[in-house]
Order: structure tokens, then sequence, then C-alpha cells
């Protein structure tokens, strides 16, 4: 596939400190790229780069083959939907919509049509004449990527547009906005800090840490094979222990549990384990799995996602697990004693 | 059923009633009758609309209040584009800390008062005056250029005390614009004429009405510019009525004239809002 975005050795750097280092990524066509980290980490100077209300200090931004170098953002061929969305509050749904439009050279009727159809693509049909003030969040998140990909843009950028909206209703718009996008085919660039969000609408995310991108990857790669201590710890749920030592095969926690772990060629000093990677009373024949008592602590009840927080008797170290989905385990309660096991695989080892 | 209301209610009200009604709508009740009091042949006053006839009868009050209403819309436009640049920069380009204290640089002109910063513009627009010993010392001129008590050195004087007043409400308005318009205005393509046009004006209105409002009124009813800076031909509708006060003596014809003045600038303010759509309570908040 044709690579529409190209980032090369990007770097941003204010008086003081660096908000985006030495970053190198490429996007494909019509993909779903999203770049995923914590507030404050660079994805949105990253962002405003490619948009072209930062200029960069190094590096270049290439779309389409073309450097976008000097090139001011009414002028590129990527629009962006801000993370407060930014209707325009004196005009209709309407208008907003064909803002873009009536800034290039097209006929009133064909701006009519184009405006209608996208409105009807995003489900607004009936609500042209209303005031954006009107509407609910959602519609309102409806019109301002209607409004950028009305200009079909090549890129459309989107600046956590979820962040306000409620937690059912963002739920809901993250599928949507995936199928939107599938349907369009426009090349997505999604940031967010929301890992779920991430994870569920990408075809690839950037994990972003202190102005560098630690991993690029698909997002079941991220999950199961994070590359840094940073990946692991942020995306997804992960038991994080400190390594105080490894010698003849043996891990021992800074609080003193000890797990085998073979063939490592260095000397880490963090590991995470998945809440799903224990197994709870596991049978005797399974190979490479270590087993430990546990004293469950309290049950965290959430249906599907019911945990149980244990202590490891012999560290103290205290660890989320996951519950399988099946009756096995009901009737457990705090206080009793369980064997866990976990594989070795599952010991996710980094040096700092 | 009359709510109970506590003493502190009355403290407050009673100096804003005693105020309006002394100074403001009891003068004016007098004034409005004196506007219709004429003294016939026989030295007797009558009431009649004498008064306000002659100003119909007479083309030179006529021209000078089209003049007057003519030149305070144009001077209202005009601060308007002076000012709107400079509140832009000062509420979005320049940083909060420097904004506030530029802010303070523009309110210096307000302290001196008006009278000292016209007699400043006389220093300035004289014959040998500051810009035109300068034109001359650098060659560009040989006689200097006519500038005072003409209607340009009227202008410059009303647009400079009256300027403040359209920015600080301009400001306000600008304020309250969120920035990431003006930035999705620009990423739709929108360039900075059409940004100014479509987004940052519109949003601004209510504080471009509010200080239309002000700096026509100051300006309409200004009498020490006109006078001092605007020349013989400078006519301005507030000299007739000061003269009819304290020249002719003539108080009744004086009122008169000042109701007519009252009435234009009322007509005007409802029809611009009529016409830009705006409505006075959304103006005044």
């Amino acid at each position: 596939m044709e690579h529409i975005l190209e980032v090369k050795d990007l770097s941003k750097y204010f008086v003081g400190f660096t908000a985006v280092q030495s970053v190198d990524f490429l996007v494909e066509e019509g993909g779903f790229f999203s770049i995923l980290g914590p507030s404050g980490c660079g994805k949105t100077t990253l962002l405003r780069m490619i948009s072209g209300f930062e200029e960069e200090s190094e590096g270049d931004i290439i779309i389409r083959g073309e450097s976008m170098k000097g090139i001011p953002p009414e002028k590129r061929p990527v629009n962006i939907v801000f993370q407060n969305l930014a209707l325009f509050p004196m005009m209709n749904v309407e208008k907003n919509v064909a803002f873009g439009l009536q800034r290039q050279k097209i006929s009133k009727s064909e701006i009519a049509t184009r405006v209608k159809e996208m409105l009807e693509r995003v489900g607004l049909q009936g609500f042209e004449k209303k005031n954006v003030t009107e509407l609910s969040g959602g519609q309102r998140q409806r019109v301002a990527i209607a409004r950028s990909l009305v200009l079909k843009p090549s890129i459309l950028l989107l600046d956590e547009p979820l962040g306000a909206l409620d937690r059912k209703l963002r739920e809901h718009m993250k599928i949507e906005l995936k199928l939107l996008q599938k349907e369009i085919g426009t090349t997505f660039i999604y940031i967010t800090h929301d890992q779920s969000e991430a994870l569920v609408m990408s075809d690839k995310v950037a994990v972003m840490n202190k102005g560098r991108f630690e991993q690029i990857d698909t997002p079941q790669n991220l999950y199961k094979n994070p590359k840094t201590a940073f990946v692991a710890g942020f995306v997804g749920e992960s038991n994080p222990f400190d390594i105080k030592s490894y010698e003849n095969g043996v891990l021992t926690t800074t609080n003193g549990w000890e797990l085998p772990k073979q063939n490592l060629d260095y000397v880490p000093t963090k590991l995470f384990i998945r809440p799903e990677a224990f197994i709870l009373n596991p049978t005797d024949d399974l190979e490479n799995v270590d087993v430990v008592d546990m004293k469950v602590k309290t049950i965290l009840f959430d249906g599907a996602n019911t945990k149980i927080s244990a202590t490891i008797i012999q560290s103290k170290d205290v660890v989320l697990i996951s519950l399988p989905q099946n009756a096995q385990f009901e009737d457990l309660k705090e206080g009793d004693i369980v064997k866990v096991g976990i594989h070795q695989d599952d010991l996710k080892c980094y040096k700092d | 059923m009359m709510k109970k209301r506590n003493i502190s209610f009355y403290l407050f009200i009673v100096p804003v009633l005693l105020w309006l009604i002394f100074l403001l709508v009891l003068p004016h009740i007098d004034l409005f009758i004196s506007s219709f009091q004429f003294e016939n042949d026989a030295g007797e006053t009558v009431l009649s609309f004498n008064n306000y006839m002659s100003f119909f009868e007479d083309s030179i009050y006529w021209y000078t209040f089209l003049r007057t209403a003519f030149y305070s819309i144009s001077i209202t436009l005009l601060a308007f584009v002076v000012t709107f640049p400079i509140a832009f920069y000062l509420t979005k380009v320049v940083s909060r800390k420097y904004s506030s204290f530029m802010t303070l640089l523009l309110l210096i002109p307000i302290w001196v008062g008006e009278l000292v910063t016209i007699y400043g513009w006389m220093v300035l627009l004289g014959d040998h005056g500051v810009i035109n010993s300068f034109l001359i010392y650098l060659g560009i001129i040989d006689t200097p250029i006519v500038m005072l008590y003409t209607d340009f050195s009227m202008i410059i004087g009303l647009l400079y005390m009256s300027m403040l007043f359209m920015i600080v409400p301009v400001m306000s308005a600008l304020d309250s614009l969120d920035d990431s318009l003006i930035e999705a205005a620009s990423d739709l393509g929108a360039s900075k004429w059409t940004i100014a046009t479509r987004i940052v004006i519109p949003h601004a209105m209510p504080g471009i009405a509010s200080g239309g409002i002000i700096v026509f009124m100051l300006i309409i009813g200004d009498y020490v510019a006109p006078n001092i800076l605007g020349g013989k031909s400078s006519l301005w509708f507030t000299e007739q009525i000061y003269n009819f006060f304290l020249t002719t003596i003539d108080w009744s014809q004086g009122a008169a004239f000042g109701f007519l003045l009252l009435m234009l600038s009322s007509g005007i303010i409802w029809a611009v809002l009529k016409i830009t759509g705006q409505k006075l309570e959304r103006v005044g908040s």
C-alpha cells in the first residue's frame, strides 16, 4: 500500500523543553492511525505540526510525496477535528458544513448537494437549519466530522474528539467512528490518551511518551508484545513489579517474590504481568508454569470484567487477577487461599 | 401582593430614584414644555410648534443637522475600523502579561481630559505645528498644509476622544472568542479576511454595537472638539443649541433643537440596531 503520510525525524523545541523529539512514522492510505499517549506527551503538538498550526523545528512532513514545509494550514490537504470541536456558533449546521466548500471555487448547487450528501452520510439529515448550540454532544461531533470530511481531505486529523462526551456515548461513537472511517476510506490520524479508543478503532497505534514514539504496532501486537516498559504499563492493565535481581534463571522482586524465568541475556529492572495471565488453580501438568499461593483480598465485581485483588503470601505483593468467564470461581470470597500459576512467557521483563 | 422589602433595598433605591427624577426626568420635562413656548407679537408666551417649525424653515439648520448625523455615523465607523485591529491584537495576539499594560496605555488620553488632548492636537496640526514643521524640514512641502480649523482636524479630535469607548467593549467581546474557531476556519481554507468577516466580527457584534452606540452618542453630542478644532464652516448641531442658550438667549428654541437632536440620535441607533439585527438587551449586557 502507498504511504499517504511520511513523517521524517520530526522535532519541535519550545523554550526550555522539547515537545516532540525525532519522531519517524509512515501512515498507509486509508488507514486508521492512532497516536496514544498520556497528556503532555507531545501528541497535540505533533498533530498541530501536521495540520500546519505549529512549525517544525527539525525534520519534514510529507503528504502524498509532497513536503509540507512552509505551507500554511489553509493550503494543506489535511483537516482537523478539534478537541472542543470548534463549531461556528454563529452558523447553523448546514452553513458549518458548507463553510470549507464556500472557500473554494465551487458552484452553489454543487455545494448544496455535497453538504446534503455529507449530512446524510453522518446521519444528520433534517438537522440542516438547526443551530449547532441546539445539538447533543454526539450530533455536534458528527457535524464537526462532516465539516472536515466534506472537503475530501487526504488525511483527517482528530484531536481527542471524544474526550468531552459521557462514557456511554463515547463507547457508541468509538464504534461509529471506526465504521465511518471504513466506509469513507479517508485516512484518519487520531490522537487520544484513552487506550481503549486507540485499541478499538485503529489499524495501527503509535504509543508516545515524553515526545518520542515508544512503539508503532497493530493493537494486537501492542497488547501482546509491548516493546518497552512504558508501553507494557500504559496499554491495557498490568501488574507492575520492580526487580531486585536476576540470578540462575530466577527473578526476585524488591519484595522478595521469586519467579523462574529462563534465557534472559540481561538483568531486567521491571516486570509486568497482565491480570488475565494468572491461571487460577492450575493443573499440575502445565510446563513452565510457576505456582504460588495467594490470599484473596477483595473481589472487584464488574460483570464480564470482574477481577480479584490478591496478596502473594510469599512477598506481600498485591496483584489484580481476572476471573475466567465461567461459574467456576463464583463462590470465591475474601480470605480464601488460592493457587495461582503464571506461565514464563507471560512475564514481560524490561530493562530501563 | 407586595413582597416585603428590607431597609437596605430602600437605602439603595432612593438615591438612584432621586438622581433619575431630579437630574434627568424633571429637567427633560421642563425643557420639553419650554420647547413649545413661543413669544408671539403681542409679547405673550403661548404654546406653539413655532420653535420646531423654524428648524424646517431655515436651511442652515437642516444642513447642520444632516452634516452632524453624517459625520457622527462616519466617525463611528472610522472608530471601528481603526480600533478593531488594535482590539484584536491586544486580546488575541499579544500575551496577557503585556496586553493589560498596553490597555492601560490606551487609557491615558482619558485621564488627561478632552480639552487637554485637543490642545495637544492643535500643537500637532497647526500651520507652524509639529507635523508641518517636520514636513517642511524634510523638504517634502514648502508651505504648510492647512489642517487645523478644518473638518479634518475636527474628525481627528472627535475620533481620538471616542476611540477608547469602542476598544473596551470590542475587546471584552473578542476575549470570549475561542481561538480554536479561528484555527478551525483557517484549517477549512478560509483567508484572513474571511475569518475576520465571517467568524471574528459576527462573534464580536454585540460588543461592536454597544461600542458603536457609546461612540456615536459621544460624538453627536460633543461640543468641545467641533468648536475648538473645527473651522468656521465646520458646523455641528450642538453649537447651534449652545448659541440659542447662550448667545441669542432663546431657551425655548434651544430646547426644541435639543429634542430634535435627541430624536435624531435615538432614531439612528434604533435604525442601526434593526439593520444589524442586534437586540438592545444583548448589546447592553
